[in-house]
């Protein structure tokens, strides 16, 4: 094959473009890194921290590992970061706790725990059923309205926007800088192997819509526009929600919806909750984030008041002494989110070279996808074990669709 | 450290109570903004590592700038004016 300009080029710079392409860099490849911007739909600036395994991967055993393996890497992740740029995301995994209003809830807890260990086969897999008086002298801020709830070893969190922000400054110190305001139009596979990738780039760029418009190579727009090609071997399409219109020009198919959470964020205070749980965590700078939402509103990322409400009333039956704390902050943001809930690796069979990622844990598989996913991009294969992840599971109407990822 | 501005509307001068002490203020400013002119330098201490802190972006956003105002905890000083005989007082606790 011909040697391009790139050895790759990753199209989407959030949690999943950026963990992927600090991989490929990492083991020497040459990438660029191209970004549509600030005026697209991007879960990577506006999630909740999480590195969470408990109760991932019901149903689907190759997830929970999958989960599980990505929480042990990402002590390696955060160091990595760390030497590179000094950036720290501040992962901390004291483990995750999620408690129960209920003994119906505790018992749905019991059950969900047990199958993921049988399912996965992992015996050591390591989780513990709390009762309410274990449960309070791990969280003693737990309500009266607390019965109980479960422990396991592998949850944890990071502040996400440092995580980005690590990604982005290592990525720029090992040569591949993140170029921002950069849109891609078009992926052309060459004869012979290899793609073309057409971008405009500018501060309009991204806020115009320009489907279907196709200026002369090289010509400069209204807006200080250009458009430019670039030729890489491999290109990697981890753009988000923009990933289903950049699948379909490689042949493959990315089925992601947008799925609203929305997140509410305490003023700073001291220490008090010593464990993340799913919907109620405390950053390591003081804040309270609650979260926990999940609704299909399509593309609306407003954060409306009665959602809001909803949230903090649940987080203060857990937490009651919230109660007292000023909310700085709410904002929506949208998961992307496939059809089963599961993530999606794919490579296409027409064009060797081309892979499609999207997942609603960027934050929590972003060590695997530095430690992992990368090499399989490197080999251009992705291995038969995670082939249950490709998007041909949504061909058959008989395909295995739960939704409870 | 901070000066008001040569052409800063000289509105009435008023007296705001500061941790005890009376402090000169303008009308039509805001609490941060008559603390840095009277060279208060620390605004409050962070809760989980205790760094000092003062006003960065004086707009509302960053939250450096809270203070218990007229028994009022953590409120943006740089988003109340200026009243007087004002009670402004650092974080009490937590
Ligand atoms: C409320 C909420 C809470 C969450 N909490 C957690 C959590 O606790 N833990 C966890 O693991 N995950 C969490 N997530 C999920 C996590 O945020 C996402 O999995 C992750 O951010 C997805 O990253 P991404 O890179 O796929 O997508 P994005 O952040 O959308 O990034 C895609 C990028 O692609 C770019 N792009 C799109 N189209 C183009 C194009 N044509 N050309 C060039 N660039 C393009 C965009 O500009 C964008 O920057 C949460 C999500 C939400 C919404």
């Amino acid at each position: 094959m011909p040697s391009k300009e790139y050895d790759a080029v990753v199209i989407g710079a959030g949690l999943v473009g950026a963990a992927i392409a600090y991989g490929l860099v990492r083991i020497g490849l040459r990438v660029a890194v191209l970004d549509e911007g600030d005026s697209v739909h991007r879960p990577s600036h506006g999630n909740f921290g999480l590195v969470w395994v408990q109760g991932k991967g019901v149903g689907r055993p190759e997830y929970a590992r999958w989960t599980l393996e990505s929480s042990e890497r990402w002590f390696d992740l955060n160091a990595s970061l760390v030497e590179d740029c000094g950036v720290d995301p501040g992962y901390r995994r004291p483990g995750g706790i999620t408690p129960a209003l209920s003994e119906d809830e505790l018992c749905a807890l019991k059950t969900m725990l047990e199958r993921v260990r049988s399912e996965s086969a992992a015996a050591d897999f390591e989780f513990e059923i709390l009762d309410d008086a274990r449960i309070r002298t791990l969280l003693p801020a737990c309500g009266p309205e607390v019965v109980g709830g479960a422990w396991t070893a592998y949850d944890g969190h990071v502040d996400p926007l440092r995580l980005l922000r690590a990604l982005h400054a290592s990525l720029d110190l090992h040569g591949a800088r993140v170029r921002s305001q950069t849109k891609v139009r078009a992926i052309v596979p060459l004869p012979g192997g290899g793609f073309e990738i057409a971008v405009a780039s500018g501060p309009s760029a991204s806020s115009e819509d320009l489907a279907g418009y196709d200026p002369p190579k090289g010509s400069s727009l209204d807006g200080g526009e250009t458009n430019k090609r670039l030729q890489a071997q491999r290109v990697v399409i981890a753009a988000g929600h923009g990933s289903k219109a950049l699948g379909s020009m490689v042949g493959i198919e990315v089925p992601v919806s947008p799925e609203h959470g929305q997140i509410l964020v305490t003023e700073r205070t001291a220490s008090i909750l010593e464990y993340p749980t799913l919907s109620v965590r405390q950053s390591d700078e003081g804040s309270i984030l609650l979260g926990g939402s999940k609704e299909d509103r399509g593309f609306d990322i407003s954060a409306p008041v009665r959602t809001s409400a909803e949230i903090a009333a649940r987080s203060l039956r857990i937490f009651p002494q919230i109660a007292k704390l000023r909310i700085v902050r709410s904002w929506g943001a949208l998961r992307v989110m496939t059809p089963d809930g599961f993530p999606i690796y794919a490579a296409s069979d027409e064009y060797a070279g081309a892979f499609a990622v999207a997942c609603h844990s960027g934050v929590t598989l972003a060590a695997n996808h530095v430690w992992q996913t990368s090499r399989w991009i490197e080999r251009g294969t992705i291995p038969p074990e995670m082939a249950c992840f490709s998007p041909r599971r949504f061909e058959s109407p008989s395909s295995d669709v739960s939704k409870i990822a | 450290m901070f000066r008001r501005l040569p052409d800063f509307p000289a509105g009435p001068s008023l007296t705001i109570d500061f941790e005890g002490e009376a402090l000169p203020a303008r009308a039509g400013e805001s609490v941060a903004a008559a603390l840095l002119a009277a060279k208060v330098a620390v605004f409050r201490a962070t809760p989980v590592h205790a760094a000092p802190r003062a006003p960065w972006c004086m707009i509302g956003e960053c939250h450096e700038c809270l203070l218990e105002i007229d028994g009022e905890p953590n409120r943006r000083s740089c988003m109340v004016q200026v009243r007087n005989g004002m009670k402004v007082r650092r974080r009490q606790g937590p």
